[in-house]
């Protein structure tokens, strides 16, 4: 059955990561737990987008307001790191309920915008608030403030190897929450507003009410990658409000392939180091150039968008693998 | 017998045409009903207004003892009401069976159990035929099968109301005869509001007919007395004849 | 100074950025109008525009109104074909799909970016004003190029306006617009249309460019504001209402220039931007505009 070579899949990708800890060296340890997390972001995008055919332009918003309610709540609250988690968890979802209830009543291209512009008033917000958020700038959460005890065991979060679990742990929820969503009746819903909105309604179903529980859903788990990010980097800064933070989940997801369960992961690994990787190598080759990720993104944008609009999992699953969630 | 469904002074304009044009309109419970006319009569915006996806300029409805005036669709569509579309309107990327389940889920929100699912999808299928091709995606469909699978999907919701929206269109001879056959199973559980082009298929099927023209009701009656009507002949028989 | 000079000031900033937003606008909202298609990269044609203009002006030696004469044509005419070649290249092959579009102009966003990081740098560098004038008011001097802004922006503007509502040009324009299908069957070649509306629209905002690097330095990141501030005049005005367009850039331009006057331009900017995304959303069709059908 199709549901049995599903859920085994999905755990060989999280035992494969558990199993890399080991394997990899220092420095891509840390960026793998990034991409981790980033990836959660990437999974709160791809239901939005990828299953239910909202594209947001306004995504940031979500990941800063968890960013910021776990960071902030630490910083200048002192609140323990769970409490502090569910805080940041918690400021997405009230957010995302807000901005969908508004942004819900437009459609197709004026949608696109109005997330983009609500977006662009967090973004402003954190600049203008900056004698909490220090703006630009931001906050570097101190080491104390990242230890937490739970039923008798101390957790560091400065330390690599807590932070690498702590960051599968989370990836491995969302991605199962990610997989029951998708095959529930619920997830066959929101594909339905997908492929046909009006058919959709004359079945019977309250499409607005579906629609604001996937941008709530979204909304919560980009927040939860944000709050993650903040505990676990120890960072807070308005860069990761900026459009830039839009983009990139969008561009995560386009290229591992839209409504796939474990195309975000795919996406945001290879688009990960290809950044990574031009800004290393080609800065060195040419240093004149001024590479940046600008023109890598830029680029990956336009050729994904012309020559290979499903992704990487999507254009795999078309041809050989129909079973792929 | 107390009517199923009701219409009072309904009108609809859009801009400064009158699409429908204070019309009176009443359907019994267990009956074939077909509304027939030229094309621009106004036949798809009545239906339009009666299944809730467009809302009326002034007028009232009512279904089942209740003013709908003001229900959103999708919540007549859970009173009874079920609407198959014109133009096709499936979901193409989806399989025939997760289409058909779309509609099944719906009614039995409360029940929640597979089982009950699975059957109420596979009942809906082998109703129009199309158990064979539960896994073949919708878009892959003949055209025929395609219009099979809107009426399994309407049929899925157990509707009070079947409102079908020119279904022969585009069915060969063929088609169309199992399609009658299909019309005839079907109203024995449930009321059928058909908007038809094809006038065999509305003497064959409709045990009354509601002839429109210019947004307004021209004639309604038996099959027999609309035929014998002069001025339905002059409007619209006349036409189609010659 | 009192307050009502310290207002005519204000007023007159303000003009200046309205004046130079409505051209950038102007090629924004008939991108939308024609083709309906939003296009994000329209911010780097106005930062284009400004980039070449200092590289056209820093080759031309001489009289500072000399560089900024070629600038004026050479850097519309760039960006003008930059942006005929990416729609021949882009746009065109995705059948103009408005999210595909989207996200193919985020991508030039960012490729416009780099290569102007890459062959421009990433400093900031003022171009020369072609003349130095200065007008005295009672209570103070205000740069004589500043209202040269402003009058070149009202001439290009009634050109604009004249192009589209008298000539056989405007008329095409227009009924590529309401109707792409009709239009094809009268012969409108529509592709042509559309490339060279896009291309128009990107050098409105490189000329918008050129007048304004003389008073506000070429940045490699520049665009990001004039692409938010056309967007929200677009928004105000009734998406692709080109009346509405100008009249929502003189209000936005001028309130722009007092409220920064007065207030933080930060706090400004989100107020603005939180008001322009609830019209969006409760009134789409515009403040000025009125419902379509």
């Amino acid at each position: 059955m199709n549901i049995g070579k599903q859920i085994i899949l999905h755990i060989a990708v999280i035992a494969l990561l558990a199993a890399l800890d080991y394997v990899l060296p220092a420095y891509h340890q840390g960026v793998f737990s990034r991409i981790m997390v980033l990836a959660v972001f990437a999974m709160g995008y791809n239901l939005l987008f990828g299953y239910t055919g909202l594209l947001s332009l306004g995504h940031a918003m979500f990941f800063a307001a968890g960013l910021y309610g776990a960071g902030l709540t630490v910083y200048h609250l002192g609140w323990a790191l769970p409490l502090a988690f569910v805080a940041g968890v918690g400021c997405a979802a009230v957010l995302a309920l807000a901005i969908g209830l508004l942004a819900l009543r437009t459609t197709g291209v004026a949608f696109m915008i109005v997330t983009m512009m609500f977006a662009q008033v967090l973004y402003l917000a954190t600049l203008y608030f900056g004698q909490w958020t220090r703006g630009d700038e931001g906050i570097v959460l101190p080491q104390p403030t990242r230890l937490v005890e739970f039923a008798g065991l101390h957790f560091d979060f400065s330390n690599p190897v807590t932070r690498y679990y702590a960051a599968l742990v989370l990836f491995a929820a969302v991605l199962l929450i990610t997989l029951g969503i998708v095959r529930s009746r619920f997830g066959r819903v929101l594909i339905a507003i997908r492929e046909n909105e009006d058919r959709t309604r004359m079945l019977g179903y309250n499409v607005f009410a579906n629609k604001l529980a996937a941008v709530v859903i979204s909304g919560a788990i980009s927040g939860a990658s944000g709050a993650a990010y903040a505990l676990l980097f120890g960072y807070v800064g308005s860069t990761f409000a900026s459009v830039q933070y839009s983009i990139l989940p969008l561009l995560w997801v386009l290229l591992g392939g839209a409504s796939t369960t474990l195309g975000p992961l795919l996406g945001t690994v290879l688009m990960y180091y290809l950044v990574d990787f031009s800004s290393d190598v080609l800065a060195r080759a040419v240093p004149d150039w001024n590479f940046s990720y600008l023109g890598v993104v830029g680029i990956a944008l336009i050729v994904l968008v012309l020559f290979f609009p499903k992704g990487i999992f999507g254009t795999i699953r078309a041809h050989w693998a129909r079973w792929l969630p | 017998m107390k009517p199923l469904l009701i219409a009072r002074n309904l009108s609809r304009n859009f801009g400064g045409l009158k699409a429908v044009d204070m019309v009176d309109f009443s359907v019994n419970p267990g009956e074939v009903r077909a509304v027939i006319g030229p094309n621009g009569a106004g036949k798809t915006t009545l239906v339009s207004l009666l299944c809730g996806r467009i809302e009326p300029s002034s007028g009232v409805i009512g279904f089942n003892g209740e003013d709908i005036t003001r229900v959103p669709a999708h919540i007549r569509v859970r009173m009874g009401i079920a609407y198959t579309f014109q133009i096709t309107s499936i979901f193409p990327n989806l399989t025939v069976y997760d289409n058909v389940a779309l509609a099944a889920q719906r009614t039995l929100t409360d029940g929640r159990s597979r089982k009950a699912l699975d059957a109420s999808v596979r009942d809906a299928m082998l109703h129009v035929g199309l158990t064979e091709r539960a896994s073949t995606p919708a878009a892959a469909l003949s055209y025929g099968h395609q219009r099979l699978l809107e009426i399994a999907m309407g049929l899925a919701l157990h509707p009070r109301l079947l409102i079908l929206d020119e279904p022969t269109q585009g069915l060969s001879d063929g088609e169309i005869k199992d399609f009658i056959k299909l019309v005839r199973d079907i109203r024995k559980e449930t009321t059928v509001l058909l908007i038809e082009h094809n006038m065999d298929v509305v003497m064959r099927l409709a045990d009354r007919i509601t002839v429109m023209e210019n947004g307004r009701i021209l004639a309604e009656g038996a099959p027999r007395s609309i035929r014998a009507n002069a001025k339905v002949q002059q409007a619209y028989l006349g036409t189609a004849d010659g | 100074m009192g307050f009502g000079p310290h207002l005519l000031l204000a007023t007159l900033e303000g003009l200046v950025t309205a004046a130079v937003l409505a051209l950038t606008a102007l090629g924004l909202s008939l991108v939308f109008g024609v083709m309906r298609i939003v296009n994000v990269a329209h911010g780097e044609f106005f930062m284009l525009g400004a980039v070449i203009a200092w590289g056209v002006a820093s080759m031309v030696t001489g009289n500072p109104a000399l560089g900024f004469v070629a600038a004026l044509v050479v850097s519309p005419l760039v960006v003008g074909a930059v942006a005929f070649l990416s729609e021949r290249l882009v746009l065109r092959r995705l059948d103009y799909n408005p999210e595909s579009t989207i996200v193919a102009t985020i991508g030039l966003l960012y490729l416009i970016q780099q290569a102007a990081l890459t062959f421009y740098g990433p400093e900031a560098r003022p171009v020369e004003a072609p003349f130095n004038l200065r007008i005295q008011f009672p209570w103070f001097g205000y740069s004589g190029y500043k209202l040269f802004v402003i009058i070149a922006a009202i001439v290009l503007l009634t050109i604009v306006w004249v192009v589209l509502t008298r000539t056989r040009i405007g008329l095409i324009m227009r009924a590529t617009q309401i109707d792409r299908e009709m239009a094809r069957a009268f012969a409108i070649p529509v592709e042509r249309v559309y490339a060279g509306v896009f291309a128009l629209g990107a050098m409105l905002a490189a000329i918008a460019a050129v007048l304004i690097v003389p008073i506000q330095q070429a940045h490699y990141l520049m665009g990001l504001d004039p692409l938010l501030l056309s967007f929200i005049v677009v928004i105000i005005g009734g998406l692709g209402s080109l009346r509405g367009t100008l009249v929502a850039a003189l209000i936005i331009g001028v309130s722009d220039g007092i409220i920064a006057m007065f207030f933080s331009p930060t706090l400004a900017k989100m107020i603005a931007t939180a008001a322009v995304a609830l019209v969006l959303v409760f009134r789409p069709q515009g403040l000025f505009g009125t419902a379509s059908r």
